[in-house]
């Protein structure tokens, strides 16, 4: 045979080698793990919202894992305990993040348990914190000249206010507020076999 | 596989190169279409930090699905068909045979383009799968993706098989691995059955081999072929080319897991791939080495060829960018530069500076010869290269430098995280300006592409500026 079979084999080689450390071996492990009867799995409004935290891109500006302290100084910023393995039992795709434009979010929910301040900060985060940078996602929203039964409605202070109209939180920003305020891994884990997990 | 009797046969450049022209060429033009388009989402993308409040009642236009947009624009989009276009054309020419079924490479790249298209659109319409750099919908995008890649590997890999050179050239290697390695992390990282942080590492898997299995082999395949063929000599040393590309084969493939150092894996995991990164500088000195010893002496051919200006100025951003990967694996750096536009700043000295300049120049060197007529004009060839340039340098120094003060302000408990936003502003507004730069610098480029596909064929010898003059060699420097 000529080496073009040597070359494709070898280079065959190296990636299945390579799947088989990174890929299969973790997964042999990650496998004995039983999720943290703390971090119960998403409901039905949680996992809407969570996918509207997906679809808008909301990763792409803020982490959710809290690092070591042996290694940064993450927790002394109020984020929350350092992350193990079974804080992300139930997620999928995950989103742990990059970036961080923003604040780490695995912990808001404890951290900003309050419903109407992250509506509001969604519609326009500029009314709630002056020098934030986040986008305002008022498509989230509705403006309508009254709120009918049931409306959740949204007061954003001038000079973001709209007189005579008011603005009412449409299903996807209940939704996404609900994913935002289950995220809330303060808990001590649960030891589990294979919970080695540090930096 | 034996020579055929034929291989005594005359085979002319041209017999070689002419089946593979339409697939080429219509590569390159989509190319550059998804260059423009992934430039003005990635110039949104970039004023947005600037004007948060510009343009945010539509939905697609939101920064989170335009930086998505963006990214898979220019990697599948521009990037990726640049490379499938370079290695439809160089492959044939290299292993002295033409391209297989040129129809099927043609069809592949045309539906390339197809789901391309519907994933941007997927992506602005808020359609994702949320895994960064996957994040096209595995339900529609990603089959459409294989079947096209898997038409034009087929054409490339039959060619290869069929060819009548008895020796590889080293750019074969790189060319011919990266259509073995792509759908192997391509199908993985799209199994939908991880979750957890063990779907993080699978993500970070994929997203890193995709970066040096797919952009950085054919990327560094075509620098191996540019720099001899340009300067007519033949590359430094076969040994640190052989080197090279095993070493990379096998140690970059561990290098996932320095996506998410500090990150919730377990500890072993990180740390192969902080070791692994380490071990990047055999193949990269190798190769720097290779390159630069192959330029030693001829650095003035540079002023006659942009072909070659391109291409040498990608093979040093390689090194560089390696380098300062290499650097950043590191934890102690990590801790401080992870989350923040440092990151972005190395991303893009490594697919614009390494391989949008190589793909640059391998356009400026291969449209005349599909076409058979030269550029009209070599004063848009300088403008492209210094505005690209110039826009990239700042780019690039912008983020680095607010980066590291965006990280330093993230790692002192003291200051208000207040701080860590302000400190990279400043910087943020440069990466803008930069940005506008940069697009100039893609439309001049489109512009001189579209008048030289409708110029009529040049009469007469070829103007200069793809090909050296004869230079002024010094006398044998302590090296040679
Ligand atoms: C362009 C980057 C960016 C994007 C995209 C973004 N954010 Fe933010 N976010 C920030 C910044 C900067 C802050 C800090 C200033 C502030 O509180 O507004 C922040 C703060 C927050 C906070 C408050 C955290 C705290 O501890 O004070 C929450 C909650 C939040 N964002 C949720 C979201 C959600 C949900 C999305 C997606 C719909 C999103 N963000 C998209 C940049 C971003
Ligand atoms: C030896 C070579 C290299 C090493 C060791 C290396 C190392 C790294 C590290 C550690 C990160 C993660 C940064 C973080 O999130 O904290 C990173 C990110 C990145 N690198 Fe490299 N790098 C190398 C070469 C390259 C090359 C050649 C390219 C381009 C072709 C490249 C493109 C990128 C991109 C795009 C990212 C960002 C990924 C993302 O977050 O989306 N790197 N690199
Ligand atoms: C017009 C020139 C360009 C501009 C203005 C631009 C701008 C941007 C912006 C604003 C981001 C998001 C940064 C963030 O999330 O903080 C980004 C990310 C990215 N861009 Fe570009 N870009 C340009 C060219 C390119 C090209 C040519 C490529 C590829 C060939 C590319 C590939 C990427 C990648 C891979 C990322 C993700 C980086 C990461 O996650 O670390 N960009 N770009």
């Amino acid at each position: 045979m000529t080496r073009i079979w040597a070359l494709l084999l070898g280079a065959t080689a190296a990636m299945t080698f390579a799947l088989v450390v990174l890929v299969a071996i973790p997964r042999v492990q990650l496998r004995t793990l039983e999720p943290d009867p703390q971090v119960p799995p998403y409901t039905a409004t949680q996992l809407a919202g969570r996918r509207i935290y997906v679809s808008e891109g909301c990763v792409y500006c803020h982490s959710q894992q809290v690092r070591d302290p042996s290694f940064t100084y993450d927790t002394l910023r109020g984020w929350g305990r350092p992350s193990v393995p079974t804080d992300y039992s139930w997620d999928t795709p995950h989103l742990l993040g990059t970036m961080r434009t923003g604040p780490d979010l695995i912990n808001v929910g404890s951290r900003l348990p309050d419903r109407s301040w992250h509506l509001l900060h969604l519609y326009q985060p500029r009314a709630v914190v002056p020098w934030s940078i986040m986008p305002a996602f008022p498509y989230l929203f509705e403006v309508k000249p009254a709120a009918a039964d049931g409306d959740v409605v949204v007061v954003p202070p001038s000079p973001y206010a709209l007189p005579g109209r008011v603005v009412v939180a449409r299903p996807g920003a209940l939704a996404l507020v609900d994913y935002l305020l289950s995220l809330d891994r303060t808990k001590p884990p649960v030891a589990t076999p294979a919970a080695g997990a540090a930096p | 596989m034996t020579a055929p009797a034929a291989s005594t046969d005359v085979v002319t450049l041209r017999d070689l190169d002419e089946p593979g022209r339409v697939p080429a060429l219509v590569a390159f033009v989509s190319a550059v279409a998804w260059l423009l388009v992934g430039s003005l989402l990635g110039l949104v993308a970039s004023l947005k930090f600037n004007f948060p409040d510009w343009w945010t009642g539509w939905a697609p236009a939101t920064f989170g699905r335009v930086r998505a947009a963006h990214l898979n624009a220019m990697i599948y989009g521009w990037a990726s068909l640049a490379m499938l276009g370079i290695s439809v054309w160089l492959v044939p020419r290299l292993v002295h045979a033409p391209l297989r079924w040129p129809r099927v490479a043609t069809g592949g790249i045309v539906f390339w383009n197809g789901a391309i298209l519907v994933g941007v659109l997927a992506l602005l319409a808020g359609w994702t799968d949320g895994l960064e750099w996957l994040e096209f919908p595995r339900s529609v995008v990603d089959p459409m993706l294989i079947v096209a890649g898997g038409m034009v590997g087929v054409t490339l890999l039959g060619t290869v098989l069929g060819g009548r050179a008895r020796h590889l050239y080293v750019s074969v290697w790189y060319v011919a691995a990266a259509f073995v390695w792509f759908p192997i992390i391509f199908v993985t990282g799209n199994l939908p059955v991880f979750r957890g942080v063990e779907s993080a590492a699978v993500n970070w898997f994929y997203a890193h081999n995709a970066l040096g299995f797919w952009l950085t082999a054919i990327g560094l395949g075509a620098v191996y072929y540019f720099i001899p063929k340009v300067l007519g000599r033949p590359i430094y040393s076969y040994q640190l080319s052989l080197l090279g590309f095993w070493t990379l084969a096998f140690f970059y493939a561990l290098n996932g897991m320095h996506h998410l150092i500090g990150g919730p894996l377990p500890t072993w995991m990180i740390t192969t791939s902080i070791v692994a990164s380490v071990l990047m500088v055999i193949p990269v000195a190798a190769v720097a080495v290779n390159h630069h010893m192959s330029m030693v002496g001829r650095f003035a051919s540079l002023r006659y060829s942009p072909t070659l200006r391109f291409v040498v100025l990608g093979a040093v951003a390689y090194t560089a960018v390696s380098l300062q990967g290499i650097f950043t694996a590191f934890r102690e750096v990590n801790r401080i530069t992870h989350f923040t536009h440092w990151t972005i700043a190395h991303s893009h000295v490594g697919v614009y500076a390494f391989v949008t300049f190589v793909m640059f120049g391998s356009v400026y060197y291969v449209i005349p010869r599909l076409v058979g007529r030269d550029w009209p004009d070599g004063r848009l060839i300088a403008w492209h290269f210094w505005l690209a340039l110039g826009g990239i340098g700042a780019f690039v120094l912008a983020l680095n430098l607010g980066g590291v003060l965006q990280g330093l302000a993230l790692m002192d408990p003291q200051v208000p995280f207040q701080a860590s936003v302000e400190a990279a502003a400043p910087w943020l507004a440069v990466r803008s300006l930069a940005g506008v730069v940069l697009t100039a610098a893609h439309l001049v480029f489109a512009w001189h592409l579209w008048k030289v596909l409708r110029r009529a064929p040049t009469v007469g010898p070829l103007p200069p500026w793809h090909d050296p003059r004869p230079v002024v060699v010094p006398p044998p420097g302590p090296w040679s």
